[in-house]
């Protein structure tokens, strides 16, 4: 126990309103604070449902630090359990996927377990007759976390078993989702492929921040995405010539100041936000033959005139995870230490659309997502010199200042210049009352702070 | 002109120096212009554009990628990296000097350094070659990395 356990006034007081200390980013025990209080108590995603299609299928993950598996169960419906045998503590399943038939089955000692969890059958079972086996741990069989919703196909879990609901810890911000799937004539998304898997040795939370921050792609991604403009130039195309779909993808971030001011950023409470409210870096894709057809048959010219006016470009979903809608990508920032992060970037196929939108957004996840990306190379530069010079001593603050018009209220949706730092406050806001709300005292430190 | 298994052979090993030696101005020019570089993200992976790969590249991005090495901006390029290709003898699976077509198959080990840090990959190197005017140039590479599906941080020269 160091100085931020149990301790919600300590905490709260590492935000203030344009600034942030830098312990939340390199403090070993904020960090295990963040692991039991922060991911426990809110909604993290898990997976989409069509990696378990079938019955017995199964996902193995983690919520915040904790292995989990999520798996279709004989009802149909998805379970999420820890990934842990109440017996000796073994890893159930350690492969990213598979199916397991109608039970798990441990491979240290063949106790079993039904796919919602229940112990099944334990072998020369009388070994436990008259030892109050019933009373014990290890009886309720592999444990489930506190909720899962399944929310359009996308699995979100609560660990703790009382909290906030899905709805009211999502709220408005569900209409992003909403618009992902509904780009599909079916409405459904399906997983294409596995996640890139990209290491970064610095804290979770820089990831998150850097989604909605608007003032970096010009500078950091100026040797990418400015050289593509420059040799596009050289080969004697102009501006308005049709691109290939690299080029739609990277000379975007090459926009001027004002194209990103203009988009607009939109905070909804509890952490989450985009960026992208009138227009965005993914508005001017080439039509894909076909797309245009399939989706009027489904919905009719003006339901679909507004799905796809919507171009949001990136919404968070606090705590720790990132979606783009307009080409079907979801990147999970997975916490592994202060100092280390797993992005994991996944993509889905628009059910019923053409394999073109696909290619697309193929492209954009190798392009800009992966390990091999000249895109991703600068993003991991900056973010891994930060994790780097916040151990300098000298300034313990690191600021979010841009357009802070004073304290703030989160607890609206509010649409403002697109290149405020509202959403990481937002998102801060968000950290110091789920960090702290099931901490003894909280209230009477909550209330201290907001005055 | 017909090629020897020995001009394939030099062929990939001339290409891996000139990677280590960063002659990228001669390395882009031994490119067919409609050629693909292809490092798949999934243990025999069979598509590269419906499912991600880490690379799969054309002559446009590899141009950019290749510039991008040198300019005054590359942040994350200031230190420069190193790289360091090790071959095994590289196997000749299609001689054909009727088409012009041959392919070729490499074991190799990958180094690549920057600052304190070092990451070592093991390769198979896929080399689709054409002759051209009485020249082999690279129809379509694809370089296959033995933990391909593991977690990386930045690999930011060309396994």
């Amino acid at each position: 126990m160091g100085r931020y356990t149990d301790n919600p006034n300590a905490i709260a007081a590492l935000v203030r309103g344009g600034e942030v200390h830098r312990d939340v980013y390199i403090d070993e025990e904020l960090y295990r604070l963040e692991m039991r209080h922060l991911f426990a108590n809110t909604w993290v995603f898990v997976g989409h449902d069509s990696q378990t299609p079938n019955k017995g299928d199964y996902y193995t993950t983690q919520i915040g630090d904790q292995p989990v598996i999520m798996v279709r169960h004989t009802d149909n419906e998805i379970k999420v359990l820890y990934n842990r045998c109440p017996h000796k503590g073994t890893k159930i399943a350690i492969d990213r996927t598979g199916n397991t038939g109608k039970f798990f089955r441990c491979p240290y000692h063949a106790w079993s377990f039904k796919t919602d969890g229940c112990l099944l059958a334990i072998p020369l079972k009388k070994g436990y007759q008259d030892t109050g086996f019933d009373d014990s741990n290890a009886k309720p069989g592999m444990r489930a976390v506190g909720a899962v919703k399944n929310y359009r196909g996308f699995v979100f879990a609560r660990l703790a078993e009382d909290g906030i609901s899905f709805e009211d810890f999502f709220n408005g911000s569900l209409t992003s989702f909403d618009n992902m799937v509904d780009r599909s004539p079916a409405g459904r998304l399906e997983v294409a492929g596995p996640p890139l898997r990209y290491m970064h040795q610095c804290n979770w939370k820089m990831l998150v921040e850097n989604q909605t921050d608007t003032c970096h792609p010009m500078v950091a991604h100026e040797s990418s995405a400015g050289t593509a403009v420059q040799i596009w130039k050289e080969m004697g195309y102009t501006e308005d010539d049709p691109k290939p779909p690299a080029m739609e993808i990277i000379a975007p971030f090459m926009s001027p100041y004002e194209f990103f001011e203009d988009m607009g950023i939109r905070t909804w409470p509890n952490g989450h936000g985009h960026t992208g409210v009138h227009h965005s870096i993914h508005s001017k894709y080439s039509e894909i033959p076909g797309y245009m057809e399939a989706m009027h048959a489904a919905y009719g010219p003006e339901r679909t005139q507004g799905i796809l006016a919507e171009n949001r470009h990136n919404t968070v979903y606090f705590p720790n995870i990132m979606i783009k809608g307009p080409i079907q990508q979801l990147r999970n920032f997975i916490p592994l230490g202060p100092n280390r992060t797993l992005v994991e970037s996944w993509i889905y196929r628009l059910v019923d659309a053409p394999d073109e939108l696909l290619a697309r957004t193929a492209m954009y996840n190798r392009m800009i997502n992966a390990p091999t990306s000249i895109v991703g190379h600068d993003d991991l530069e900056m973010y891994e010199r930060a994790q780097e010079g916040l151990h300098a001593s000298g300034n313990d603050w690191v600021n979010v200042q841009r357009l802070y018009p004073g304290p703030e209220d989160f607890s609206a949706e509010q649409v403002e210049n697109g290149t405020t730092e509202r959403q990481m406050r937002n998102q801060f806001d968000a950290w110091v009352r789920f960090m702290t709300a099931d901490m003894p005292g909280a209230s009477a430190a909550m209330q201290e702070a907001a005055e | 002109m017909s090629v020897t298994r020995d001009d394939l052979i030099d062929f990939v090993y001339d290409e891996a120096r000139m990677l280590d030696e960063g002659r990228y101005t001669e390395w882009l020019d031994l490119w067919l212009p409609d050629g693909h570089y292809w490092m798949p993200l999934d243990w025999q992976q069979e598509d590269p554009l419906l499912v991600t790969s880490l690379l799969y590249e054309d002559l446009f991005m590899l141009k950019l990628r290749v510039e991008r090495l040198n300019g005054a901006r590359t942040f994350s390029q200031k230190p420069k990296s190193r790289c360091h290709h090790v071959l095994n003898r590289p196997a000749v699976d299609v001689m054909d000097n009727d088409s012009g077509r041959h392919v070729v198959t490499t074991q190799m080990h990958y180094v690549e350094t920057r600052l304190d840090e070092q990451q070592l990959l093991a390769l198979t190197a896929r080399h689709d070659l054409a002759e051209v005017d009485g020249r082999l140039r690279i129809a379509n590479k694809r370089v296959d990395i033995l933990n391909c599906d593991a977690a990386f941080g930045n690999i930011q020269l060309l396994p």
